[in-house]
């Protein structure tokens, strides 16, 4: 079982957090003007990465914050944990 | 009492305390100490079970938990527990145990049958015999799972009780043989919180059953220091008799602790029977020791043919000597082990060698003793039906290839074989570490493990067999471990010296050649032989794993512990190809069968899943609800009067709702409060209708999308001030709802100043509903319930039954209807009084059944029922809801996207049956066209389907009776009224029905508003 670090309370067990898929995907500030296309990318399309993944993550059992994760999907390992808000850290062998 | 193979004396059993079991309905003795398994060899017991495919006589083979042939039943009634390993049960007074997979008996079994057909039950019997036709698959499994049936579950609840335990720890340690304690003891030293479990009653592996010696002493002597040293240590804990059964991500392992099995069933008193633990460690140490392999030759199944560490485990821990005259089959110099203690015991002893000329320390020493050794020589075969009574042997040829010349013949009564090591790379494998083949020493060890899984391998599990490096290896590991971990420097003290024996190779022989067809069973449980996998071979499975199913190898509850290795190497020699090329299965957790029982712990019954009950719980059971689960909470369904069906329980709280009035408990509804200057913006942004001119004290109602413009929550939400908001959901949807505003406040709006606060369970809800609400609430509130002073969509404080309430005048039936919300301490108090002051109003409790009749009357959508994630507020009819004004809510652009703009969507719509009494099932779908005789394989198309259907007693038929109503999604269906649609159902009718608007009563809404 995955150990996550949750920016605001420390390492957890994974049984106490939500995993929210991709991360650093914004709403279009003006949906409105968006092509069906771009619309499209946002609710549907995602990288499905084998490798280094950006993800969130939602500490449901605990403080209930958002925040943002970097994972080896490979290896499962966790590189990084920073909060909602912050720039992404670039990390070792990511090759996006 | 007859122990006849039992030594005089020697062993680790007390003999100050007989016990007395019984196997198969007879008697026995034993010794506190014993397992089964030897004490049942203590009594001359050979033949224990039968095999799986072929119904063989099985006897025993190893004495651990790597035992695939003695499963046996143990105990009856409640406490009967399966395909439990005889040598590992620790013997108690009173046991009784019994063969199975035997019918009548063990030594009269029909399905011996099997193996006089065996060359009709080859590798793949299942799929090639059983594929056809597939109605026959059920006949054929339904016999074939009789015939193979291993034991028996039992058939009553489990007595026993059982605990999950979590817990960290710096160093986890998985074994308790030299290796192990090592490990603990200078991991301890370092003040590191350290965990050692082994599965064994008593700490010291291999050592249990040797004569090794370390520091000039006994090596017990060496592991009784040591324990007692660990013994001084606050942070260490020991585990006896506790498997580590599963290794997960993040040194996350599990492991089963057996707190009571060795007293017998009902004896354990308080105590749990098992434990299981879930132990999340900085650092783990692997110590779990190797598996001795069996040599694959002709014949090697029969019983009295063991392991040969097995037979000098019998000897030395158990003062059981299992024949009185032993042929020892070896490839290495462990065999000779056994032959030393075997002789020493009072057998005579041989030992066929494959090597051609082994001259190694023990092979003299045996030799000296006086075991006959015979050089270069394979046994080609056995004798002897129920238990063995000798080998033929034959000399080989000079590549192991064949065997050659005239053959001899050996009486004995157990053959031992030592095939050479396995480490048990079990859960160095399951934390994903690789392995590498050592092709000198013949074995699988670790190589690497993940970043993740922090372990070590020590011992015998990492290849390292001789004691004095296997010390060593502990002490070192467990420094290093502790410093890992964050405690002292890693610096090892000095090994003490060991037992030193200089070892000749190993000489590898996967197949042991014979002249003529006998079978060679390299898997046990399974009858899974080297022909089996030659054959696997030949019809292209090359991938281990195929072959792995195609033979059942290692399928069985020793998952193969004992035949992987010899399997990979008879596939590698058929595929002719190196073992590291052929690969390995993948070790899976647990690591042997641990109960459900104990998976489970306390999780049973009540404390399985919580149940949310609402403060008028007392009531509703003290008046017979049937109760339903919606969500984790309990709701009454519908309230029976003695006599009535749930018909004509539903049929009758319909009409007196109707009628006069209806109460429900409506607490599970979920409620959000909701704060903070931008409230409205919020509120905006989540719901597709404008928000900002609803006045203070009124509600309104509001549909949810997700940003596919699809519907997933609705409720009603109240302005309580300029910047306060009182929000329901679904009773479902609670929690959901709550996240999906926590996630857009946070993620996307985080500058917007609101805060959200559910409010479910501070709030106990009643709601009356019905033309008589009115003239009841009036009875008990200060509240002015004046149509002009508190109109539909309303809502005021004030009090009622004497305490404070928010009364919301908002309907989910059609009827005048009250919401009546008190703090939730008050909520019984409320009920009860209006059921008192109700009763001259022929007050009528009611379910969630009514609620939803009385609802789709109205044609009021359950999020979830009549909705499936696929519909948008237009597809239900509720165009009306979405503003077209507002330049932005969650889901208005997905509203465009070409898919939802193309038309022929499903759309809500009413259905009513020709026949007014049918009940059309929920779920049923409507055909696009139907045709009363279909030609074979041609198929129509569903159109929609049901997704509410009741009987109701306020519609009425043309018989002026109750009628059946309808809520459909329908291809165009808001175009569609009028139209008669078909709907066929599971019993071969084609029911027709009529397409109306999804409202049955009340259509203008006048009774609401009233
Ligand atoms: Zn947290």
């Amino acid at each position: 079982m995955l150990t996550i670090k949750c920016p605001w309370c420390g390492d957890r067990d994974l049984t106490e957090f939500a995993a929210g898929g991709e991360g650093h995907i914004a709403r279009p500030l003006e949906p409105a003007t968006q092509s069906d296309a771009e619309w499209g990318d946002y609710i549907y399309t995602r990288k499905n990465t084998k490798g280094i993944h950006y993800e969130r993550w939602m500490h449901a059992q605990g403080c209930r914050r958002w925040f943002n994760a970097v994972r080896d999907t490979v290896s499962d390992e966790f590189l990084a944990f920073y909060k909602t808000g912050e720039p992404a850290p670039k990390v070792e062998g990511d090759g996006s | 009492m007859s122990q006849s193979y039992r030594l005089e004396s020697g062993g680790k059993i007390d003999r100050a305390k007989p016990l007395s079991f019984t196997f198969n309905g007879k008697s026995y003795g034993g010794y506190q100490g014993d397992t089964l398994a030897s004490a049942l060899i203590a009594n001359g017991v050979k033949l224990v079970g039968r095999s799986f495919k072929y119904h063989r006589p099985r006897g025993f083979l190893s004495a651990g938990s790597d035992e695939p042939n003695a499963v046996v039943q143990l105990e009856e009634g409640a406490y009967t527990d399966p395909n439990t390993r005889a040598t590992v049960v620790e013997l108690y007074d009173g046991l009784k145990a019994a063969s199975q997979n035997c019918w009548p008996s063990v030594n009269h079994d029909v399905g011996e049958i099997n193996s006089l057909f065996a060359r009709f039950l080859p590798a793949g019997f299942y799929y090639k015999t059983f594929m056809w036709p597939p109605k026959l698959w059920m006949w054929y499994e339904e016999r074939i799972r009789h015939a193979a049936g291993m034991g028996v579950s039992p058939m009553e609840s489990d007595p026993d009780k059982y605990e999950n335990l979590y817990t960290h720890c710096d160093v986890l340690i998985a074994g308790g043989g030299p290796a192990g304690l090592a490990a603990a003891l200078t991991a301890g030293r370092t003040g590191a919180r350290v965990i050692i479990a082994d599965e064994q009653d008593q700490m010291g592996g291999a050592l249990l059953s040797s004569h090794d010696e370390i520091d000039g002493k006994p090596a017990m002597v060496w592991v009784e220091e040591t324990l007692a040293e660990l013994a001084t240590m606050p942070e260490v804990r020991i585990l006896p008799r506790t498997t580590v059964t599963g290794y997960y991500d993040y040194n996350w392992l599990t492991a089963l602790e057996k707190v009571t099995d060795h007293k017998g069933p009902g004896n354990g008193g308080d105590s749990v029977r098992q434990r299981f633990w879930k132990i999340r460690a900085k650092q783990v140490v692997l110590a779990t020791g190797a598996i001795e392999r069996p040599l694959v030759f002709a014949e090697n199944d029969r019983p009295g043919i063991m392991m040969a560490s097995a037979v000098r485990t019998y000897i030395n821990r158990y003062g059981v000597l299992p024949g009185k005259e032993i042929l020892v089959f070896a490839n290495n110099d462990s065999g000779y082990l056994t032959a030393i203690d075997a002789i020493k015991a009072g057998a005579r002893v041989y030992v066929a060698d494959v090597r051609a000329n082994p001259q190694g320390d023990l092979v003299k020493q045996a030799e000296a003793l006086g075991v006959k050794i015979y050089r270069n020589t394979a046994i080609t075969g056995t004798r002897g039906r129920k238990a063995v009574t000798g080998a033929e042997v034959m000399e080989l040829n000079e590549d192991g290839t064949d065997v050659v010349g005239s053959h001899y013949s050996i009486d004995c009564d157990i053959i031992a074989m030592a095939g050479g090591w396995n480490p048990t790379v079990h859960l160095f494998s399951q934390s994903r570490g690789k392995l590498r083949w050592d092709e000198a020493a013949t074995m699988f060890v670790p190589k690497e493990g993940v970043a993740i899984n922090p372990s070590r391998s020590v011992g015998c599990c990492n290849g390292t067999m001789n004691l004095g490096a296997v010390l060593a290896e502990g002490l070192g590991a467990g420094v290093r471990a502790a410093r890992d971990a964050g405690f002292g420097d890693g610096s090892a003290p000095e090994a003490p010296t060991a037992t030193i024996v200089a070892e000749e190779p190993v000489r590898a022989m996967w197949e042991v050649p014979c002249h003529g067809h006998k079978k060679k069973f390299h898997e046990f449980q399974n009858d899974s032989t080297s022909a089996d996998l030659q054959l696997a071979t030949r019809e292209g499975m090359l991938s281990v794993e195929h072959t792995k199913r195609y033979t059942t190898t290692g399928m069985g509850t020793d998952q193969g512990k004992t035949s992987n290795v010899t399997g990979l190497g008879i596939m590698a020699a058929a595929q002719n190809r190196g073992i590291p090329a052929v690969g390995t299965t993948t070790f899976r957790p647990p690591y042997t069968p641990q109960a459900f029982g104990a998976i489970t712990g306390q999780n049973r019954r009540e404390l399985f899943e919580q149940n949310r009950t609402t403060s008028m719980q007392p009531w509703h059971e003290s008046h017979g609800a049937v109760f339903e689960d919606v969500g984790d909470w309990k709701r009454p369904w519908y309230f029976p009067k003695p006599g009535e069906s749930m018909h004509d329980a539903v049929q009758r709280e319909c009409k007196a709702t109707r009628d006069g009035v209806g109460i429900m408990d409506a607490s599970t509804l979920g409620k959000i409060d909701i704060q903070g200057p931008d409230s409205l913006q919020l509120l905006e942004m989540l719901y597709t209708n404008a928000w900002a001119k609803l006045g203070i004290g009124r509600c309104r109602y509001g549909v949810m999308l997700n940003e596919h413009g699809m519907i997933f929550d609705d409720g009603v939400t109240t302005r309580l001030g300029e910047n306060h908001f009182h929000m329901t959901t679904t009773t479902g949807g609670a929690a959901r709802v709550m996240g999906w505003l926590e996630e857009w406040l946070q993620t996307e709006w985080p500058d917007m100043q609101v805060y959200c606060t559910s409010v479910t369970e501070q709030w106990a809800v009643a709601t009356i509903s019905g033309p008589r609400a009115r003239a009841l609430l009036s009875e008990l509130t200060d509240i002015d319930l004046d149509v002009d002073s508190l109109p539909f969509m309303g809502m005021t404080e004030g009090n009622v039954a004497g305490v404070p309430a928010r009364v919301y005048r908002i309907s989910f039936t059609g009827e005048v209807a009250f919401e009546i919300n008190v703090p939730q301490a008050h909520g019984l108090h409320l009920w009860e009084t209006l059921m008192a002051l109700g009763e001259k109003y022929d007050i009528c409790p009611y379910g969630t059944e009514t609620m939803h009749v009385l609802r789709a009357e109205k044609g009021f959508i359950i999020v979830g029922q009549d909705t499936d994630g696929t519909c948008t507020p237009m597809d239900v009819g509720m165009d009306w809801i979405v503003s077209k004004k507002k330049e932005d809510f969650l889901g208005k652009r997905s509203f465009s996207r070409s898919d939802n703009i193309k038309g022929n969507r499903k759309e809500l719509v009413g259905l009513l049956t020709e026949d007014p009494k049918i009940v059309l099932p929920e779920g049923a779908h409507i055909a696009a066209e139907t045709d009363p005789k279909p030609a074979m394989g041609k198929y129509t198309k569903a159109a929609g389907h049901v997704t509410s259907s009741y009987m109701t007693p306020n519609i009425t038929g043309p018989d002026g009776e109750g009628r059946s109503i309808a809520l459909a999604v329908l291809r165009n269906g808001q175009s569609r009224h009028g139209e008669t649609i078909t709907v066929p159902l599971m019993d071969g009718r084609m029911v027709k029905a009529l397409v109306t608007e999804p409202i049955f009563f009340d259509k203008e809404g006048e009774r609401t508003r009233g």
